[in-house]
């Protein structure tokens, strides 16, 4: 354990920060509303109607929140992320800005908004209604207020005219960096019924972000669900390896070769024995896979970006240096989850030194490059 | 790949039943009945975990003339026991006898199973030990059939598959984990799925190489829901062996599991250690299939993150194909360490193996 660093009080002074840091992309960011009628402005008559009498049906038990409690209040936030005047956090800008935007002159932070419930509604007509406003609310909220903040594009990916339609509105409009899809789906990402919706993202040289979440109404694990958020948390990898398998297994990357794939809020160690294990095993069972034309690895080296947060800690914090070369510099982009509980902060989230090269890379040119930032 | 050596321990042998029909005498009297009078004798209860065919589970030369690979004694001794001159074979019936809803029907075949496995292979080859197949989702009969078979030290462990009903920490499976304990047997957990749940919630994929790879996913959440309930605070003396799982997942799996223990802990707090260090100590992994790194440099990274050389046991996953000739131990992994995997760990794992060891 890195009992040290985990002792150590934060030195919040602008002085004690990496220079290499500040002005970082911030891939993983949360806005929240305001308030229950935030997107109302943004639904027709018809759907605001729908919202206020049936509202969200979701495939769990909970009507409103998470079935896994989080360990601190607004499932799971930052405690000091609550803003004075009231509201939840990351629903305020100016604070927002006053701890993540401007103390670490972020130049970019991309919005994963986990609100509105679209991408996990049953009746897809509402889902794709819901999509469509919180794309609204993105734009008018948030990135038209602070144009450092780059929106999401939200899909119900279970409507796929829809899908399409929602993803071509918004192609060509530099506010928005990619779509977001949650990796707990109905079916695996990479299965042909969705291949039209990843061809249209490609075309529209939108990034598809795997953000972890969703409610498929599967269970969270192969063998069940768990009882606590302690195995809740981390069987959201198991939903990202899944999703990886899929995409590379059904030859997505054959059919669609410019899509291009970040894995959010998902950690990253874990990606090299997936890759091994993807590797070995494909070369036994190749002839079930034929459109593959290379191996696992190699899609995965050429499709795939991680995003860091949360970032594992190994037990010897050199061998963070190691995965990192596994994965690939290259492919890898700092992200902190602001505001949740477990969000990284960039000055302590990694536990060894990066080379100078690399820390400019995961900071920002990855991520520059991969969403065409100036 | 490198030789084992002589003397060793196998781990995971997979014996096949050729077919229902020969379990008939094995079955108690109003199973044999029941089970005749619904035509289940003419049925294939093969596992949809395991396709036979499949190249993956199947090695070319152990493939027999007529049958099912595993399914004969002699092809066992000709094909894996003589050449590679082994002590102990620790036989595993992957079935789907542990699939079946009804509870009574898998215990009834469960248990004639056992029967068989008793008198078709441990009474006719000294060298072979066996798990107790048992229903996986009624820990009160599964405890029932240790406790029929504990008696008989050729049977060394109890067989579950990674993904079941429930997570495999649940409070509903600790009787059976009381009865492993009290009789010193580990409980395995093989690889593979009763299916009763898509892989994760990610939903079901097209492929079965999407399944097999996500074994490995299947036994890390068998293992972080063990560890979350507590199973080895209650049960401190529990040995559990993941089989067939792969190896080289576990070092990534056990960061995360840890930095996810510091910060929620609160939420169960009879963990007091982090979990890896339970994990080091109560949990052992067959070795194959590795999952090797393409290189020596990384696979000696990875061993040093898994941070024990007790943990792995020598498994040849026989019939299935993860290796060829005799080359069953990754390269670069040092003639003492071997050594322990092939014969040192497995004794320490499996205490009654030791009772019959000079």
């Amino acid at each position: 354990m890195n009992v040290t660093v985990l002792d150590r009080a934060p030195d919040r002074s602008r002085e004690a920060m990496d220079p290499s840091i500040l002005g970082f992309i911030d891939c993983d960011v949360h806005p929240f509303v305001k308030g229950p009628n935030d997107f109302d402005p943004f639904l027709s008559k018809r759907w605001l109607e729908h919202k206020q009498t049936i509202g969200n049906r979701s495939r769990q038990g909970l009507a409103k929140t998470s079935m896994y409690p989080r360990m601190s209040p607004g499932v799971g936030q930052r405690m000091d992320a609550w803003p004075k005047g009231g509201g939840h956090p990351g629903s305020d800008l100016p604070l927002m800005q006053e701890q993540l935007l401007d103390l670490f002159d972020v130049s970019y932070g991309l919005l994963a908004p986990l609100v509105g419930g679209a991408a996990g509604e049953r009746n897809v007509e509402f889902g794709a209604a819901m999509a469509s406003a919180v794309n609204e609310w993105q734009l008018a909220h948030w990135c038209d207020l602070d144009p450092r903040l780059l929106g999401a594009v939200q899909v119900n990916i279970e409507w796929t005219e829809a899908a399409i339609a929602e993803i071509e509105k918004r192609a060509g409009d530099k506010r928005w960096a990619q779509v977001n899809i949650p990796p707990r789906g109905l079916e695996p990402l990479g299965r042909r019924r969705y291949w039209p919706i990843l061809r249209a993202c490609a075309e529209a040289g939108f990034p598809v972000s795997l953000h972890l979440g969703g409610t498929s109404g599967h269970a969270s694990t192969g063998g069940g669900w768990p009882s606590f958020y302690h195995d809740e948390h981390p069987s959201y990898v198991q939903s990202m390896q899944t999703l990886v398998t899929s995409l590379v297994c059904e030859g997505v990357f054959e059919e669609i070769p410019d899509l291009k794939i970040v894995l959010v809020e998902g950690g990253f160690a874990w990606l090299p024995a997936l890759c091994w294990r993807l590797d070995k095993h494909w070369k036994r069972l190749k002839a079930e896979c034929p459109s593959l034309t290379m191996a696992p690895s190699d899609y995965v080296k050429k499709h795939i970006w991680v995003t860091t947060q949360p970032i594992e800690e190994p037990e010897q914090p050199v061998d963070m240096l190691s995965i990192l070369e596994w994965i690939g510099p290259e492919k890898v982009m700092f992200s902190t989850d602001y505001p949740h509980w477990d969000q990284d902060d960039p000055r302590y989230a990694f536990k060894v030194r990066l080379p100078e090269a690399w820390k400019r890379m995961i900071f920002k040119d990855n991520a520059k490059a991969l969403y065409r930032l100036d | 790949m490198a030789r084992p050596v002589q003397g060793l321990i196998d781990t995971d042998v997979h014996v096949t039943v050729p077919d229902t029909r020969t379990l008939l005498p094995y079955l108690e009297p109003y199973w044999r009945e029941h089970v005749q009078r619904r035509g289940l004798e003419r049925e294939n209860l093969e596992s949809s975990a395991f396709p036979s065919s499949a190249p993956i589970n199947l090695r070319p030369d152990w493939k027999p003339e007529t049958g099912l690979a595993g399914a004969r004694l002699e092809r066992l001794q000709r094909d894996l026991l003589d050449p590679f001159g082994h002590r102990y074979a620790i036989l595993n019936c992957v079935h789907g006898a542990q699939m079946m809803f009804s509870e009574d029907l898998s215990l009834a075949f469960c248990r004639a199973i056992n029967e068989w496995v008793k008198a078709a292979w441990l009474d006719k080859d000294e060298r072979l030990r066996a798990s107790i197949v048992v229903p996986p989702h009624s820990a009160e009969l599964a405890a029932e059939e240790v406790e029929r078979l504990a008696g008989d030290h050729r049977f060394v462990q109890i067989l579950t598959l990674a993904m079941g009903e429930l997570p495999l920490g649940r409070r509903q499976h600790w009787p059976l984990y009381r009865v492993a304990e009290a009789y010193g047997l580990p409980i395995g957990i093989h690889a593979g799925s009763s299916f009763r749940h898509p892989p994760s919630a990610g939903g079901w994929g097209s492929l079965y190489l999407e399944d097999y790879v996500s074994y490995a996913q299947g036994s890390a959440s068998a293992l972080n829901s063990m560890i979350s309930e507590g199973v080895f605070v209650k049960f401190p003396a529990l040995k559990v062996v993941l089989i067939e799982s792969g190896v080289t997942w576990l070092p990534a799996s056990l960061w995360r599991l840890d930095k996810t223990w510091r910060g929620v802990r609160a939420e169960v707090p009879w963990l007091e250690e982090q979990p890896t260090q339970t994990i080091r100590r109560n949990v052992r992994m067959t070795l194959q299939p590795f999952d090797a790194p393409p290189s020596a440099d990384q696979l000696a990274k990875i061993m040093a993150q898994l941070g024990s050389e007790e943990m792995l046991l020598f498994s040849s996953d026989y019939p299935h194909w993860h290796f060829d000739g005799m080359d069953a131990i990754p390269d670069g992994l040092s003639e003492a360490l071997v050594h322990k995997i092939c014969i040192e760990n497995p004794l320490n794992t499996y205490a009654r193996l030791k009772e019959t060891t000079p």
